[in-house]
């Protein structure tokens, strides 16, 4: 029995360091998500948003690439159908992100539910253990510094955006692109089928860019790994 | 309720609910060998599309601008084996430097 406890309590101590780890692995994506939130929050004033409605989507939506969209086409005068179309294809990446990492999560549907919004980009693809395996609290742990940095830019954004000045004149759009090229990098050093993968939904993504809405591109150049089918048939 | 936020709340929604979607329908469950070996590619192939988009892609056309330069530089950073930190820096200062003097 007290040899049971100890080794309980080794394991949640074991499972918090991952925690730890996670948001240590996040932190230079947490300065990128800073940055972009105020980019956001800007934009999103020069739009006449209004604070609340700026923050509060954040908040709610918590989404770089899908409130980006929602500002583009609200911005030059589409409806908010166009704009609630445009979130959902961008952001239908998360779907099969989700069904990845679903069988590490815990609890009942409700919980895995909302475990399972701790799925974004950079946190998803930091916990990926490769072989299809993911750890679950080092993801969460990730997820959570960037919200914070994401909700907290937003804010500065829209309340004191004018001391920045031009996110692009400093490069900082640069940051992101050159971030997911880091975790790519990683990605490839495993398998060398990997590297096929990669090469051809790059070419996906790239032909579809001047055809197809946004979003397009991304989820049919995830179509890539399908690849992956032949080895096991 | 004006239509901004009805918009927000909507796409708030629709949201949750795709990445609720994967964690709920798959349960606990293991997945089959097959599909885990498509799952072990899903981060090359989404990484790749991701860096080619937000290099490349400005409003639906592809461009070659001072962020791709900054990009690149980056690559070959990380090529020579610079810290990560080292490298992302290296982007944003390139596509900074190029566009002041460009």
């Amino acid at each position: 029995m007290n040899r049971r406890s100890k080794t309980g309590e080794g394991e949640g101590k074991e499972r918090l360091g991952r925690y730890y780890a996670g948001a240590r692995a996040a932190v230079p994506f947490v300065l990128a998500t800073l940055v972009l939130g105020v980019s956001f929050g800007v934009l999103a004033r020069s739009l006449g948003w209004g604070a609340v409605a700026a923050v509060g989507s954040s908040v709610l939506i918590c989404s770089g690439s899908a409130q980006f969209a929602v500002a583009a086409v609200l911005g030059s005068g589409g409806g908010p159908f166009a704009a609630i179309v445009a979130a959902v294809l961008l952001n239908a990446r998360f779907g099969p992100m989700g069904v990845a990492v679903a069988p590490y999560l815990k609890g009942g549907p409700l919980r895995r539910a909302f475990e399972g919004q701790a799925v974004i980009d950079a946190s998803w693809a930091l916990a990926s253990r490769g072989g299809g395996r993911f750890d679950r609290e080092f993801m969460i742990g990730a997820t959570i510094p960037q919200v914070a940095a994401w909700i907290g830019g937003t804010a500065l954004g829209v309340l004191g955006g004018d001391l920045v000045g031009d996110p692009e004149r400093l490069g900082l759009d640069a940051i992101f692109p050159a971030f997911f090229l880091v975790l790519l990098v990683d990605e490839l050093r495993g398998a060398g089928s990997a590297v096929t993968v990669a090469l051809l939904a790059a070419a996906v993504a790239l032909l579809l860019v001047p055809v197809a809405p946004p979003g397009v591109p991304v989820i049919a150049a995830c179509a890539a790994a399908l690849l992956g089918l032949r080895r096991t048939l | 309720m004006t239509t901004l936020w009805l918009t927000i709340l909507a796409v708030a929604l629709a949201n949750a609910a795709i990445k609720a979607s994967g964690p709920v329908l798959v349960g606990g469950r293991e997945l089959p060998p097959r599909a885990t070996a498509v799952i072990s590619l899903l981060a090359p192939a989404l990484l790749a599309a991701l860096v080619v988009t937000e290099t490349f892609g400005e409003d639906g056309a592809l461009v070659l601008d001072e962020k791709a330069l900054g990009v690149g530089v980056a690559a070959v950073a990380l090529l020579l084996r610079a810290p990560v930190l080292v490298a992302v820096f290296l982007a944003a200062l390139t596509a900074a430097l190029a566009r002041a003097f460009g």
